[in-house]
């Protein structure tokens, strides 16, 4: 199965950081910039998609509505999607879906978060039926706490180390030094990560990504709209969207998943084939017509050292178990065979919920055109993100040029 | 005299009736035409696919299993988290795999086992808990510990043979 292209006219982003404003500017700005990377008006947008955020009150919960009014009503179709980390890949899809279907020809995608410090928690109140309310009430069970159980887990069947994630760290923040949207942009030693507070053993601090204020948008467009748009110029860097995954999981989901307090149960049905993650690379592969040995960059959810490894594998890039050889063989570092995440990761960025996933299209967006100053890969035509929400919500992107 | 023990979550689990007995079986469902377990109890239809009109029948899990990963907590967890000593004191969480029901049970581990005592594979046993206190009652919840674990059920067992 191959699926019918659309390209990515324009990218941008507002760098991440602890600003502490008002969502909507990082959004605003990060559209801003998209536009004009596309070289496409407001006005000529035919459709809008806003990742949602569930920390900054109403108007995070009808983001796509709250960008539209903040760049200036037009009286376009608009949509919000919320698939908590995975809200971007579902803004998109939704725009690639209104674009391939022939309901529009240009879309613009935005997310932004501001986060508060700390753990991210659930909605307060007694709330006995919701599950992430629950974990916390009754386990005391954290983000990094799953993080923790997974990397616990790499240790046990693979002999991998502490010393293993924290190479990984060292490796994206050395990626991460020239990103200018970049939060964190300071070499990190393995002893550095070794010195900092343990929280989830056997995750320390430096282990785990922090949470940020930040903002992505991108310009979608049919292959029609591009070659009229770019009628004249140089487009044999067109970036191209091949496909995007939006999988969940399959029953029995054997993996214990953020927020639950059990695995499904494999007594009565069989274990699928492919773990859940495994589904979300394979889903993009399939609908793309592309497999995992194609691919020469990749930008995936490092939400803890450890879960970077575990990306490799279920993406396809190594054998379960060889992630940590993958990674000490420098394949995964820039100037390598498939550099992962060049733009830092998350490790570099900390988590902006909702402009992640757009953010991590922004940064493959660059490196296949080129043009990813002081951390470009080498010459690479086709790259994947992946990433995975909160209660199951897959997403990967694949991009070609 | 101590408060009254109650359950921090109604239906999950049942306590003994004698106050001094800490154990504590899990309660979960059964689908009984695929024989899916379910735990926390799912109630209102199997979500094995092709089994949405299958009889669900309560059951009592296993009461042990091997341990398939685990952690700590070193900093205390935001609300609803409920402050159970000051100072903190860190406690681990297991992830227990059940052999007969095919499934992992999270469950914090209970206070004195730090990471240094566990080790994937090993075996590991429910007891009864206080999870937190309150003015008026103690909120009981499950928890797991190594078998073997002084004071266990297990460790009386072989105490008294």
């Amino acid at each position: 199965m191959s699926v019918e292209q659309v390209a990515v006219l324009g990218v941008g982003m507002h760098p991440w950081g602890k600003w502490g404003r008002n969502f909507v500017e990082y959004g605003v700005a990060a559209a801003r910039d998209a536009l004009a990377d596309a070289g496409v008006d407001w006005r000529d947008i035919q459709f809008v998609a806003g990742a949602d955020t569930m920390r900054n009150g109403y108007p995070g919960y009808v983001a796509g509505a709250t960008f539209a009014q903040a760049l200036g009503w037009t009286g376009i179709p608009v949509t919000s999607t919320y698939g908590a980390c995975a809200s971007g890949a579902m803004a998109i899809e939704a725009a690639r879906q209104r674009i391939l279907s022939g309901l529009c020809e240009v879309a613009l995608v935005v997310g932004a978060d501001t986060t508060p410090k700390g753990f991210l928690k659930p909605n307060s109140g007694e709330r006995q039926t919701d599950p992430d309310w629950l974990r916390f009430r009754l386990l005391g069970a954290t983000n990094p706490t799953y993080f923790a159980l997974y990397a616990r887990r790499r240790m046990a069947l693979y002999g991998a180390t502490q010393e293993d994630f924290a190479q990984v760290k060292v490796k994206n923040a050395r990626h991460g030094l020239g990103n200018p949207y970049a939060r964190f942009r300071k070499e990190v030693t393995p002893d550095d990560v070794a010195a900092s507070p343990m929280v989830a053993n056997p995750l320390r601090l430096l282990d785990i990504c922090a949470t940020s204020d930040g903002g992505a948008a991108v310009v979608l467009c049919s292959m029609d709209y591009a070659r009229r748009h770019l009628e004249g110029s140089n487009s044999d860097r067109l970036v191209r969207v091949a496909a995007v995954s939006t999988a969940t999981p399959t029953f029995p989901n054997t993996i214990i998943e953020m927020p639950n307090f059990s695995t499904d149960s494999a007594a009565g049905l069989p274990i699928p084939e492919r773990s859940f993650k495994q589904a979300i690379g394979a889903a993009a592969y399939e609908q793309a017509g592309i497999g995992p040995e194609d691919v020469d960059v990749a930008e995936v959810y490092d939400l803890s050292t450890a879960l970077e490894l575990d990306w490799y594998e279920d993406l396809g890039f190594c054998a379960p178990g060889e992630a940590e050889a993958m990674l000490r063989s420098g394949a995964t570092t820039l100037g390598g065979r498939l550099p992962v995440n060049p733009s830092g990761g998350l490790a570099c960025f900390g988590e902006a919920v909702p402009a992640q996933a757009i953010a991590q299209v922004c940064e493959l967006t660059w490196q296949l055109r080129g043009t990813a100053e002081g951390r470009q890969a080498n010459d690479p035509r086709v790259g994947i993100t992946a990433n995975q929400g909160l209660f199951g919500h897959g997403s990967a992107v694949l991009l070609t040029r | 005299m101590g408060k009254p023990k109650v359950p921090a979550i109604d239906g999950w689990f049942r306590l003994p009736e004698d106050d001094a007995d800490n154990s504590i079986v899990l309660v979960g469902t059964r689908c009984a035409d695929s024989g899916t377990y379910y735990f926390p109890p799912e109630r209102v239809m199997s979500r094995a696919p092709g089994f949405a009109d299958s009889v669900l029948e309560e059951v009592e899990l296993s009461t042990r299993g091997v341990l398939w990963s685990f952690t700590d907590a070193q900093y205390q967890p935001p609300e609803p988290y409920m402050t159970v000593t000051d100072p903190y004191a860190p406690f681990c969480i297991a992830a227990v795999h059940l052999e007969v029901e095919q499934i992992v049970v999270l469950g914090q581990v209970i206070a004195g086992v730090g990471v240094d005592d566990l080790e994937v594979g090993m075996e590991m046993e429910l007891v009864a808990d206080t999870l937190f206190t309150d003015d008026e009652v103690e909120h009981m919840i499950w928890k797991w510990q190594p078998i073997g674990t002084s004071g266990s059920a297990a460790a009386s067992e072989e105490a008294a043979s």
